[in-house]
């Protein structure tokens, strides 16, 4: 049956893709079975790669009345599983709508392709003085169409905001292939805020098919302190003090012992190997600016009993301080065969005992914990490291995982602050929304996707799948959705 | 006022399927087309829920007065970063939100939904829910919060909302320039294009405006470059640029508000007088004072590559945001529907049908 459909779309699909853009033996399919985190896998039906949007449309068109499922892919680089295939689906690649469209000087925004890369954006507009600012950590590689689908963000977040803050306009289409403008070249266009809408919706609401993101002049200037604590709950103070004292800084980059161990072996920053945690603080902006707020910082860092306090004096010097955090992945990937990127906001001043459970945990579990993190907005990426090869190993993890998240949520935090949800953190999905607002998103993707055929099975789990986990969220003291037997 | 007073409300108009007028300080029942339905009032529903200067986020229940808001966060030397207008004292947070208004700092640092954290709201079946939270990095779920922002009640009546806030800037300096308009928006442009700390450009008919955020020397520097004279008392203009307080201002006939592309050349109608326009957000919003017909000023804006709003006076009867694609309506009323599927949250006040 599953043959006889994939023979007919694949006869289907030739009237609109030439030969080479449509893969459908194995060995061709393979590469298309996860994105960025590769312990979810799943072959997709067929991997298609148009180049032009009526293509596109056509797909979807054809994929609507064959009732087949479209999952969306940029440059796979994702970290919860949005772009893994799911069973019977086509992957609809967009790696080949990788041009720069325009680049409009006089209004700071650009047009781009989905299939472009992060960074490519920022090099185009180099010469101009001009940079997109977020800078997710595989910016190198990620394609701006993935990273509107997630929300990206970056180590600038907290100044510049995340990509729903530097995107004015998306094209898409729905489902049924129609063609959508959302915004554009003007600010705040009328009707309801969808293009906010569409940044984070995991490929859950339309295809991407043209992004206007908005350039930022570059600074003048920018500045790094490196500040050296010797217990963690100083350095989560000091991040607090920065901000109390009116400083907005560029990046506020926080890394505990181990992953600062780990950085300096891998990235030579020159992180002192002793300290149990080191806060870094970026300031941008005029020459005149940055000095004022660099003795600001420094001072900050001073009364909140930093031992060393470092301010690169060059561009070379903020680069190699910077080269450790940039490296921790990387570095931490060194002391064992796997790692599970965490990626869990909190209030600020949740950071100590947080950071206390999960070393509690980590004991528990025996599973080492390197935690690097985002202090400026909340952002924690505990890596929790572990070998896939020894059995029970990763579902240990898996656990010790969600537990993470749980704690997040219990301390008014969030399971997801930039990686987003995919087919990863369904299950904690569970434990921050209710019923009635798992059903409302429901409600959501249904008025853009009626059949459910774009990425379906992500993002949002169903209620059947939280009542079965018997991990609910209790709202207003009332348990959610009682009309589903428990077991 | 406790929420759930709100809830049964909208649960009975649910049943009743009576169309519901969500009603806050009244400041901006002028905006949107014409209200109807009964009232249904939220400025008891008030007061700072938890404001924490080091988190950068403050939450309040809707009904909470704007300038209550601007007072706890002067209080600690923080403000909205949007820089939303009042447009009047009675001016609550809900509404500011539900009208999705920011202010002269907009092109600079964000608008109104940018800062929207989180939110919790009332659906048209009186269900209350939760979406988005109180940090700044959530991307859990779809993002309800910021298509609440702008919804102008549509989808929901909001109880609380949580926003991102930002500290003070410590020196503040306005500038200004003679500048015919046409030569202002290629000037406010290449000043946009660098790294000064600008946080607001205007031009009227005479003049552009720049304000100037920062510490004293980077304002000194940058000042130093645009070699304008100092104006004396920035803080009013800029207050009365937002406020529309401006002679500019005071005027019978309609306002339209047209968002476009920075870079639009002005005068965008022909024929039309320089004292007629306002120049805002660097060029990118332009207030413009006509009794041409509606559909003419919606084209006119839309052939410049934006869009145009009748934001005061007019024919409040008929459309006055500009017209949606024939797909983008079909999914907004498919959206209404799944927020509100009897139709009764401030029906009709965005556009016919919805």
């Amino acid at each position: 049956m599953l043959r006889d459909k994939k023979e007919r779309l694949i006869s289907r699909l030739g009237a609109i893709l030439s030969p080479e853009a449509l893969l459908s033996r194995e060995e061709e399919l393979k590469p298309y079975e996860c994105d960025g985190i590769s312990v979810y896998r799943q072959l997709p039906l067929l991997v298609l790669l148009p180049e032009r949007v009526e293509q596109v449309q056509a797909i979807l068109r054809l994929c609507q009345q064959e009732q087949v499922a479209v999952v969306a892919r940029g440059a796979g680089t994702g970290l919860s599983g949005g772009a893994m295939p799911v069973e019977g689906a086509v992957v609809l690649s967009l790696a080949k709508f990788n041009r720069i469209i325009s680049v409009n000087q006089a209004n700071r925004t650009a047009v781009v392709e989905p299939g472009v890369r992060n960074l490519a954006i920022s090099e185009a507009v180099d010469h101009l003085g001009f940079y997109y600012a977020p800078d997710p950590s595989s910016q190198i590689a990620c394609s701006i169409g993935g990273n509107v689908a997630e929300n990206s963000g970056g180590v600038h977040c907290l100044k510049y905001g995340l990509t729903v803050h530097n995107v004015q306009g998306l094209k898409i289409l729905t489902m049924d292939g129609e063609l959508i403008e959302l915004g554009g070249a003007a600010l705040d266009g009328p009707g309801y805020d969808l293009l906010a809408l569409m940044h984070g919706s995991e490929g859950l609401l339309g295809v991407i098919v043209e992004i206007t993101v908005k350039l930022l002049p570059k600074p003048e200037m920018a500045r790094v302190v490196l500040a050296v604590f010797d217990d963690v709950e100083r350095a989560g103070q000091a991040v607090a003090d920065i901000i109390a004292a009116g400083i907005v800084p560029a990046g506020l980059e926080m890394m505990d012992h181990l992953a600062i161990k780990a950085a300096e072996a891998f990235a030579h920053a020159g992180y002192p190997c002793d300290a149990q945690a080191i806060v870094l603080c970026e300031i941008d902006g005029t020459e005149e600016g940055v000095q004022d707020f660099i003795v600001s910082v420094e001072q900050v860092f001073e009364a909140a009993g930093a031992v060393q306090i470092r301010a690169s004096a060059n561009e070379a010097e903020r680069l190699q301080l910077w080269a450790g955090r940039k490296a921790a992945f990387p570095a931490v990937g060194r002391l064992a065969p796997d790692y599970y990127c965490m990626d869990g906001t909190i209030p600020k001043r949740a950071l100590a005992g947080v950071l206390r459970q999960i070393g509690k945990w980590s004991e528990e579990f025996s599973l080492p914990v390197a935690n690097v993190f985002h202090a400026g907005d909340g952002n924690m990426h505990p890596l929790i490291l572990y070998d896939a090869n020894k059995p029970g190993e990763l579902e240990r993890t898996e656990a010790f995982g969600a537990k993470i998240l749980e704690l997040c949520v219990q301390s008014g935090g969030s399971i997801t602050g930039e990686h987003g949800v995919g087919i990863e953190k369904l299950d904690s999905m569970c434990l921050q929304f209710g019923a009635l607002e798992l059903t409302q998103f429901f409600a959501v993707k249904d008025a853009f996707d009626p059949d459910c055929l774009l990425n379906p099975g992500k993002a949002v789990p169903t209620l059947h799948r939280c009542a079965e986990l018997g991990r609910m969220h209790v709202h207003d003291g009332q348990l959610p959705h009682p009309e589903l037997e428990r077991f | 006022m406790r929420s759930s007073k709100l809830q049964n409300q909208i649960e009975t108009a649910y049943r009743s399927g009576t169309a519901l007028n969500i009603t806050g300080g009244g400041s901006k029942s002028w905006y949107g087309r014409e209200p109807t339905g009964e009232p249904l009032l939220t400025t008891g529903h008030a007061g700072i829920l938890s404001y924490q200067p080091t988190e950068l986020v403050i939450t309040a229940r809707a009904g909470t007065r704007l300038s209550a808001i601007s007072e706890a966060l002067d209080e600690s030397k923080q403000r909205l970063p949007f820089d939303p207008p009042s447009f009047g004292e009675t001016a609550t947070l809900g509404g500011t939100v539900a009208c999705g208004f920011s202010g002269p700092r907009r092109p600079y640092a964000g608008s109104c939904r940018d800062f929207v954290l989180g939110c919790r709201v009332i659906n048209g079946k009186g269900e209350v829910m939760h979406f988005g939270g109180e940090v700044m990095k959530n991307v859990a779920g779809f993002d309800v919060s910021r298509l609440m922002t702008g919804s102008l009640g549509t989808l929901g009546l909001l109880l609380d909302v949580s926003l991102k806030v930002l500290p003070h800037r410590q020196v503040e300096q306005t500038l200004v320039v003679k500048a015919e308009p046409s030569d202002a928006i290629g000037m406010m442009n290449r000043w946009a294009g660098t790294a000064l700390p600008i946080t607001a450009m205007a031009a009227d008919n005479e003049n552009i405006y720049f304000r100037l955020c920062g510490t004293q020397a980077s304002v000194q520097k940058s000042a130093a470059l645009i070699t304008g004279t100092v104006y004396a008392d920035g803080l009013q203009l800029w207050k009365h640029i937002r406020e529309h307080k401006l002679p500019f201002f005071m005027d019978e006939r309609p306002l339209w508000r047209i968002s476009v592309p920075s870079d639009a050349p002005h005068p965008m109608m022909a024929n039309s007088n320089d004292a007629d326009w306002f120049l805002g957000w660097g060029g990118a919003q332009r207030w413009f004072k006509s009794e041409l017909p509606a559909e003419q000023v919606f084209a006119m804006a839309k052939r410049a590559g934006g869009h145009a709003t009748l934001f005061r006076g007019g024919d409040r009867s008929a459309e006055v945001f500009a017209p949606l694609s024939d797909a983008e309506m079909l999914l907004h009323k498919r959206l209404k529907t799944a927020f509100d599927p009897k139709s009764i949250l401030n029906p009709g006040r965005m556009y016919r049908g919805l």
